[in-house]
């Protein structure tokens, strides 16, 4: 079946690294704005819809959950998880870049790994075959 | 039985590590049952698409533990340090799906997957230090 990915299904990939990690600071940047939102103060929740940040944060959350789903739909958990994980190096690099913030040795270490692990599963088949789940998809396909 | 300060702190980081595996895969077997969403989309549109999604069973299932996921992730972090809370639920919830993947989703989870489970999971907590 599907060993190579399309180009649209590596767009897709690159969404899920990007959305996450840029949707993130978008909220934290935005709640910093609103304020520390506590029981007795739920009302700041309301007013943080109407920060451009916390807007834009949550259209990208949302895209993030839209392309992750559809990578889910034809690639396995354990292949798209790098993905998600390589969010973390964006974060990173866009602090070191952005905000020149200085990245520890530690944090250096930790982009190593998580690069090497996108890596290891990106040179791997992006969806099990075998014959006990072609079934289960054939068995429980929409058509 | 009073617990100690510890076990509640880890028992919280379990707990919302678990529901994130529990969504994820659910999730995942929920997409995996549908097949190809842009196979979908081509014959039914963006819309027919959605509808798809939101209408199948395990997929809802696995969204709420997520939304549930996410008010717990506010529990745990506000009776744990953010700097263990936030690396721990991480990595257990990346070592979890792993372990998840190859036990429900009958995933092909080879020794490169491993590998690589085991450098995210490690990675995510010296990214966080």
């Amino acid at each position: 079946m599907k060993h190579a990915l399309k180009p649209s299904q590596y767009a897709i990939l690159i969404a899920i690294m990007l959305t996450a990690s840029v949707g993130d600071s978008l909220l934290a940047r935005g709640m910093a704005q609103v304020g520390a939102v506590d029981v007795h103060h739920l009302g700041l929740l309301w007013h943080a819809l109407f920060n451009p940040y916390v807007d834009a944060g949550i259209v990208l959350l949302i895209g993030f959950f839209a392309s992750y789903t559809t990578a889910l739909s034809w690639a396995d958990l354990t292949f798209v998880m790098p993905a998600t994980a390589f969010g973390y190096v964006v974060i990173a690099l866009m602090g070191k870049f952005w905000l020149h913030e200085q990245l520890s040795l530690y944090r250096w270490a930790g982009i190593g790994l998580i690069v090497c692990a996108v890596g290891f599963v990106a040179g791997g088949p992006s969806r099990t075959e075998h014959e006990a789940l072609d079934r289960m998809d054939a068995g429980a396909g929409p058509l | 039985m009073t617990l100690a300060p510890w076990m509640h702190v880890w028992s919280a980081i379990l707990f919302v590590a678990a529901l994130a595996v529990a969504g994820e895969v659910l999730i995942a077997a929920g997409m995996r049952q549908l097949g190809d969403l842009d196979d979908i989309r081509a014959e039914r549109g963006l819309g027919g698409a959605i509808l798809a999604v939101l209408t199948n069973t395990m997929f809802v299932i696995g969204a709420l533990c997520m939304a549930v996921n996410f008010f717990a992730m506010l529990f745990a972090l506000s009776i744990a340090d953010l700097s263990l809370a936030a690396p721990a639920i991480a990595s257990l919830t990346y070592i979890g799906n792993a372990i998840a993947a190859k036990m429900f989703l009958h995933e092909r989870v080879d020794r490169r997957r491993w590998l690589a489970t085991v450098f995210v999971a490690l990675g995510v907590v010296l990214l966080t230090r």
